[in-house]
């Protein structure tokens, strides 16, 4: 017998989950300022996704996914991404959407059932929010051939969770993105469910990040409740694609430490031990303990932010509910660059029959 | 000028749009070295070069999902998927997205892309190989559906579709292929897409049909004629949105109408042109509009695919019994 292949799974961490660093830090994460703008950055996400879950509990607001305890994914990749790539999310990325310049209005409005949500004011190429699991996959892989054919130095970055691995569109892209050496960069957030599924039943692989080695390229994990190490392999790997060298499947270890969203109850299905030590891996403790130790935060730095946060977060909620009802119209008017001939009798019908009243609102 | 296939007619637009749009990018299974399985894309890679055609691993799905990642950063994919029985897997894609990506994101992201494909009975292929399923699509908010029934609408339409800011579903009747050739000059000429063509004049009754279908429909037309029936030949050429205005028109003057298609008779495109002509034309009717359509069955294998396929006859009886509804 011979071994014609062999492959391995590289695990990256900088600091353990009481803020301890096993190896010495990457450059960038001996600048404290940075440091502090990425744990700056995973408390106002959790702030915000707090709010959330609240607006939605008291009906100001639709279903909301929660990305409680995977704040550094989020925070981590879109802190390593240039303004110039792009981002395919799922929907738990909410916070390197912030720093993509998409504004918190914009994502409760979304949520809030309002399309007007994912026209992204200030970025004009990110994807919106993907509910079909697993699908932006290959729309960032197509984002990815357009950057090849035109020879631009960008990178396509599409998130997905530990249950999109599973899908068809996902192994399509994978395999697509090393066959063509496309500038890609897949992030799996492996939070360990997908709502009521372990990731132990989703599939045999020992690793996710193994999925890469269909395609023939490179798959590592990541502690994904380490922002230093998440950004550290994001930036690697975008830069990598950005030359040239191809794709990277990032597998983030994390953990869902909320319902899988605000339609959900996670203790129909899950064991509370398990949740209790979850806890006590969470992300933005650890750098905390670490920033603290070394100096660079403090109580009183951490009750200011905390007091700012929430009163980003209010700014962008009250902004959210001045936002004026969408026009009848529009439902209509955004289906096609010019609004068809067949159409033009059905548009002006839901004028007309909105004026009937008896309409199927029952909130 | 030299008389064209409805296939060649097709090679013919893509390869004036790729030479005149550099962000036309030709992609598929089997497109590049191979020209395409029906040899739509025969020539353009030599021309064009692996950039601009781009042979893909075997993946329908993927091809629609990269398809619109490309569209929303400015280029125009036409995709080729190699028969309509293997859209089906990207159809999640097309419906989830393609579809609706311009309304998901108020207009700021959009996908100027064409699906063509082959479609329909009648060439004695295998299993899988001649669906018609236009009614899926035409049954989507946010696509067009394009059915070519002439080497010269194949030109003109195709262009069109790349040229559309939306998604368009260009479908092929694969029957129609090398069935007749035209002269079609290399113009650049689009024909406009959401409007019917009227084949043949007529007072008597209103033909409607699209693709392959129309061949045996204009054979009806001119039977009819020697029998002294004058018969109006509607190509609906877009299904979807569908010009119900110019079927209207037509139907309001013959007052009798037969639809003919060969998809299922179940929630096919014909039963909505019924529907609207009954909404808004009820009274101008001397008879019940009739479909001659396809069975609501699996299309037969090659053997028995022509007692599917609607034939003159089948429609020459639906005309008959239209004229003598008393
Ligand atoms: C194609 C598809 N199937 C099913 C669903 C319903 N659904 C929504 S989220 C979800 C679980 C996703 O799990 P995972 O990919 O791990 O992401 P997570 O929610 O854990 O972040 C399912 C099954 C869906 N949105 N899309
Ligand atoms: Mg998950």
């Amino acid at each position: 017998m011979t071994i014609v292949a062999t492959f391995s799974v590289e695990y990256t961490q900088f600091l353990d989950p009481q803020g301890k660093p096993t190896q010495p830090l990457p450059n960038f994460a001996t600048n404290c300022e940075e440091l502090v703008e990425l744990y700056r950055r995973m408390v106002l996400t959790r702030v915000f996704d707090a709010k959330a879950v609240v607006l939605q509990r008291t009906g100001k607001m639709g279903t909301y996914p929660s990305s409680l305890g995977q704040e550094a994914v989020a925070v981590g990749l879109g802190n390593a991404m240039r303004k110039e790539d792009v981002l395919c999310p799922a929907y738990r990325e909410t916070g390197a959407q912030f720093q993509r310049g998409i504004k918190m209005s914009e994502i409760l409005a979304y949520w809030g059932g309002d399309e007007r949500g994912s026209c992204f004011q200030a970025n004009q190429d990110d994807f919106p929010l993907c509910v079909p699991i697993g699908t932006q996959s290959l729309h960032a892989a197509g984002i990815a051939t357009a950057f090849k054919i035109r020879q631009q130095p960008r990178v396509a970055v599409m998130v997905c969770g530990d249950g999109a691995t599973s899908q068809g569109d996902f192994y399509e892209s994978v395999n697509l993105a090393g066959a063509w050496n496309l500038p890609i960069v897949f992030v799996v957030n492996n939070n360990q469910w997908a709502i009521s599924v372990p990731r132990s039943a989703q599939t045999h692989c020992q690793t996710l990040a193994q999925k890469a080695f269909a395609g023939g390229f490179a798959g590592e994990q990541v502690d994904g409740n380490d922002v230093i190490a998440m950004r550290y392999v994001v930036e690697r790997a975008l830069e990598k694609a950005r030359t040239g060298g191809g794709p990277t499947l990032i597998e983030a270890i994390t953990y869902r430490l909320h319902d899988h969203t605000t339609a959900d109850d996670a203790n129909r299905y899950r064991d509370k031990a398990e949740l209790n030590k979850a806890w006590e891996l969470e992300p933005i403790a650890r750098l905390r303990h670490y920033l603290t130790a070394q100096g660079h935060w403090s109580e009183g730095e951490e009750a200011k932010w905390q007091a700012a946060c929430s009163q980003q977060v209010e700014q962008a909620v009250q902004e959210y509910l001045a936002i004026p009802a969408p026009s009848l119209t529009d439902m209509f008017d955004y289906l096609y660059a010019k609004l068809p001939h067949d159409l033009i009798e059905q548009r002006e019908q839901v004028i007309a029959e909105a004026k009937l009243g008896g309409d199927n609102h029952h909130g | 000028m030299a008389e064209i296939t409805l296939i060649e007619a097709v090679t013919q637009a893509l390869a004036y749009e790729m030479q005149a749009d550099k962000d036309v990018i030709v992609l598929g299974e089997d497109v590049g070295v191979n020209g395409g399985v029906f040899r739509a894309t025969a020539g353009l890679l030599e021309k064009f070069g692996p950039n601009r055609v781009l042979d893909t691993p075997l993946a329908e799905s993927m091809i629609a999902g990269i398809a619109i990642g490309m569209a929303a950063q400015g280029l125009k994919p036409v995709a080729e998927i190699q028969f309509m029985g293997f859209t089906y897997p990207a159809l999640d894609q097309i419906i989830n997205h393609a579809s609706r990506m311009r309304n998901r994101t108020r207009g700021r992201l959009t996908c100027p892309m064409v699906v063509r494909t082959p479609y329909g009975a009648g060439i004695h292929a295998p299993e899988h190989h001649s669906e018609s399923t236009e009614a899926i699509y035409a049954h989507t908010p946010g696509l067009r559906v394009v059915i070519p029934s002439s080497p010269a609408r194949a030109y003109g339409l195709l262009l069109a579709a790349i040229r559309d800011p939306d998604p368009v579903i260009f479908l092929e009747p694969s029957r129609m292929y090398r069935l007749v050739k035209q002269a079609v000059p290399d113009n650049g000429e689009a024909l406009p897409l959401d409007q019917c063509f009227i084949l043949k004049e007529g007072r008597d009754i209103t033909l409607v049909s699209w693709g392959a279908m129309l061949h045996e429909t204009m054979q009806a037309a001119n039977t009819l004629e020697a029998q002294g029936v004058s018969a109006e030949v509607i190509d609906v050429a877009t299904i979807k949105p569908l010009d119900i205005e110019t079927i209207l028109a037509s139907v309001i003057k013959t007052g009798r109408c037969v639809v003919i298609h060969e998809a299922v008779k179940t929630c096919g495109v014909g039963a909505e042109i019924a529907a609207q002509i009954s909404e808004k034309a009820l009274l101008n009717l001397q008879a019940p509009v009739l479909r001659v359509t396809g069975y609501d069955t699996i299309v037969p294998y090659l053997k028995m695919e022509k007692y599917y396929l609607p034939s003159e006859a089948r429609i020459l009886n639906a005309v008959h019994q239209t004229l003598e509804f008393a």
